[in-house]
């Protein structure tokens, strides 16, 4: 059941992130040289919307519909260095791939099989991320 | 009509309640929203575990992520064959004419340039080490500030998280620089 459940959600954020063109390269592109405001639309009403959410959910305590169990939304850790160092180094390979990883997942689908590539090396590259975990400023 | 509608492509005002409520379907089923940590179960699955410690967890915990991945799997092959008259992405004629400029001849006429993302791009060098520079970079800097677009930019910020706003910072910065100073070369 809860297979089918989160499969489901899975197959809404994909067609989501399809029909947004969120997953597509030129949106991405255009998104960086401030062409268009369709990616920045996209962000601010998902935050928008987001943000009402995630407010509601914690005001009113409200517990998971499967389980009954706490909703918890965890306070990311504090810090700064970790953040910006590997947001920046997550940038360059946006811009680069034209690829996040959730229309990473929608573009191999749509077809665009070259993404297989673009998957792999974000796997190695979180690999070497676990490598030098201890070894890099947090 | 309705059908109409989901078969154009979708409008930003649209686009982005539709991300909320997966980031609400999730939240109300007792999970979070972070697409990125399917990279890290990956590993895990893997066996890289017995080498590295950040790859020593419950991997299979997880198990319901990557059923949302394959589920974002499924979905882009839905919206792909089933549900879009023209995949053509129509971005602004400005771009169209600095991606030609640029040798990308399919700009504003396809969903993703040819010269990256045709199968001859699995017999192209150039095509190969600009997907596989991209996608490491995206792999290293997701872990490394701890989530990506979704679970920082969406989840994050929603929950009016400081450090989501730094990681949203560093990816705006360094997708600006590539874009702008690295990307007319690359390409």
């Amino acid at each position: 059941m809860r297979t089918i459940i989160y499969f489901t959600i899975g197959i809404l954020f994909g067609i989501t992130m399809f029909k947004s063109e969120a997953a597509s390269w030129f949106r991405i592109y255009e998104m960086f040289q401030f062409k268009a405001f369709h990616m920045y639309g996209i962000i601010g009403s998902a935050l928008f919307c987001g943000a009402i959410i995630t407010f509601l959910l914690k005001k009113f305590k409200v517990t998971s519909v499967l389980d009954g169990t706490e909703i918890v939304i965890a306070d990311k850790a504090k810090g700064w260095k970790r953040y910006l160092f590997g947001g920046l180094f997550f940038g360059f390979g946006w811009a680069i791939s034209g690829a996040c990883p959730g229309p990473m997942f929608t573009t191999l689908g749509a077809g665009f099989y070259p993404i297989i590539i673009v998957i792999a090396a974000a796997t190695l590259g979180t690999f070497c991320y676990g490598i030098l975990e201890k070894h890099l400023p947090h | 009509m309705i059908i109409d509608f989901i078969l154009q492509p979708w409008p930003w005002y649209f686009s982005g309640p539709m991300i909320a409520l997966v980031l609400f379907l999730l939240l109300w089923t007792g999970k979070s929203f972070g697409v990125s940590s399917n990279l890290r179960t990956f590993c895990a699955a893997l066996g890289a575990g017995k080498k590295v410690s950040f790859f020593q967890f419950d991997w299979k915990a997880q198990r319901w992520n990557l059923i949302v991945a394959l589920g974002a799997v499924v979905g882009g092959y839905i919206a792909a064959n089933f549900l879009s008259v023209s995949t053509a992405v129509a971005i602004s004629e400005s771009t169209v004419a600095q991606l030609n400029n640029l040798g990308i001849q399919d700009a504003g006429e396809a969903y993703m340039p040819a010269s990256l993302f045709n199968l001859t791009s699995f017999s192209t060098p150039k095509s190969l080490f600009i997907l596989s520079l991209g996608g490491f970079f995206v792999g290293f800097g997701a872990r490394y500030a701890g989530g990506c677009t979704s679970g920082h930019a969406i989840s994050g910020l929603s929950n009016f998280q400081l450090p989501s706003l730094i990681a949203v910072i560093g990816f705006f910065i360094g997708g600006l620089f590539v874009n702008h100073f690295l990307l007319p070369y690359l390409l």
